[in-house]
């Protein structure tokens, strides 16, 4: 049985077969709108997250599935004192898959162990977040036509944002990457990112700290909002989360093709002018994450459509 | 070179760096095994200068070579069998620990999760690097507590 913990558990070639299963859903939806009819997915989801859930209850729904779940641990078992392995051996035997969210890290890997269905890591803590890159290089395939030879910037919160290590560790796989790691001092990439990842794959980079400077050279600018819930310190936030805003005068510094992505939700990071320019594509990215979430589920049940 | 003395059948620890056997001896549990055990604490060395020797007497399989190997490598483990080292066995950095550091990460599942066993990999070789298997917290074999 096979679960997804991070986006390195597929290959290249999986993931290709994937992101292509993807775009036949896009465009064939109604080929797949009865493929998991008699199943279910489970969404766990352990701390709040309306978009991730309602994202995969979507997906399920788009499939002919169906869903049941929770969307906080006080109205789980959890609340009672339950574990993660003992919540998901009760789980398998109600739903045929499941995608459990959980704050802390490691969370979605336990219950794997134990599960008798497939698990899908829909984020723990800080740590992991694979179907939001899937969805980023879904939405970077179908924009650009490539995930090679590119040069991405990445903004924002690049030491506690899950999904900026997650693409890095996915993208360098892919030949002709270039980075551009823009955050502030206090923000940027985590050594294993850096030494692990980006020196240990001779991935060329550089990081800098004002986006000005970045625009001009990027075919893709990955948006990320500082997380609030990830400081300890409300004085370390504060000083933080306004220190990047994407507008129209530094959108026009940007190439005529560049693509904005942005994990969501946004706050203040983009501004609100952006979202009619054509570069802006963060909410067709959520569009893409549905089509995604579906090939991963089809994938994971071992559902074939002919 | 020290004697292995009248240890028969049994495990000599050698060239452990001078001060570690008490650590080795408690990460080892040999307190709880029903064996002798007889510990040299800074003996002279011409490798080393100063190093300890720990023997105890039973089989190898009882001992958790992992843990050995992952608290320091370079020591040499001597199998002595009719009062005679038959086997010199070297030692390697272990792919897998299960239950003999911790994670010290605050948000990992380990940290509120009962039962758990405590599981780190062996991420990079050349610089003795672990893993965490649940949350990928790192640990230096180097800082080891």
């Amino acid at each position: 049985m096979r679960h997804c913990m991070s986006p390195l558990d597929f290959s290249v070639e999986e993931l290709d077969q994937m992101l292509d299963l993807a775009v036949d859903i896009e465009h064939n939806p109604e080929k797949y709108s009865h493929a998991c009819e008699g199943k279910k997915i489970a969404t766990c989801f352990y701390e709040p997250s309306t978009r991730t859930r309602l994202s995969f209850e979507a997906a399920m729904l788009n499939l002919g599935g169906q869903v049941l779940g929770f969307s906080s641990a006080q109205s789980s078992s959890a609340a009672k004192g339950e574990s993660v392995a003992d919540t998901i051996r009760v789980i398998s035997c109600f739903a045929d898959i499941a995608a459990i969210r959980h704050p802390k890290e490691g969370a979605a890997y336990v219950a794997s162990t134990v599960s008798g269905i497939p698990v899908i890591n829909a984020g723990d803590g800080g740590h992991q977040h694979p179907t939001q890159t899937l969805t980023d290089l879904m939405t970077i395939r179908s924009i650009k036509g490539k995930l090679g030879e590119m040069t991405i910037g990445l903004c924002g919160d690049l030491k506690f944002g899950r999904t900026v290590h997650s693409l890095i560790s996915a993208l360098v796989r892919y030949p002709g990457i270039r980075f551009v790691l823009i955050s502030p001092e206090e923000l940027r990439v985590p050594d294993y990112v850096r030494d692990d990842v980006l020196r240990k794959n001779n991935v060329p980079f550089e990081e800098v700290i004002r986006l000005e400077d970045a625009l001009p050279e990027l075919d893709v600018l990955y948006m990320t909002r500082v997380q609030k819930e990830r400081f300890f310190n409300e004085e370390d936030y504060v000083r933080m989360k306004d220190f990047y805003i994407l507008d129209k005068p530094k959108m026009d510094l940007a190439k005529k093709d560049m693509c904005v992505l942005h994990p969501l939700p946004r706050v203040n990071e983009i501004s609100v002018e952006v979202d009619s320019d054509p570069r802006a594509c963060y909410f067709r990215q959520v569009q893409y994450g549905v089509y995604i979430r579906m090939a991963l589920i089809l994938t994971l049940l071992g559902v074939k459509v002919c | 070179m020290l004697s292995v003395g009248q240890l028969n059948e049994g495990v000599v620890l050698d060239h452990i760096p001078a001060g570690k056997a008490m650590d080795i001896y408690r990460k080892l549990k040999l307190n709880q095994m029903d064996c002798q055990v007889a510990m040299i604490m800074q003996a002279r060395s011409s490798k080393m200068g100063l190093k300890d020797i720990i023997k105890v007497e039973c089989p190898l399989e009882l001992l958790n070579l992992d843990a050995l190997g992952f608290i320091d490598h370079t020591i040499t483990v001597n199998i002595i069998r009719d009062g005679e080292i038959v086997e010199k066995k070297k030692l390697k950095l272990p792919k897998k620990l299960v239950n003999i550091i911790h994670c010290k990460n605050p948000r990992c599942i380990t940290s509120i999760e009962q039962g758990l066993n405590h599981i780190f990999y062996l991420a990079d070789e050349e610089k003795e690097l672990y893993r965490c298997q649940y949350c990928d917290e790192k640990y230096h074999s180097h800082s080891k507590e």
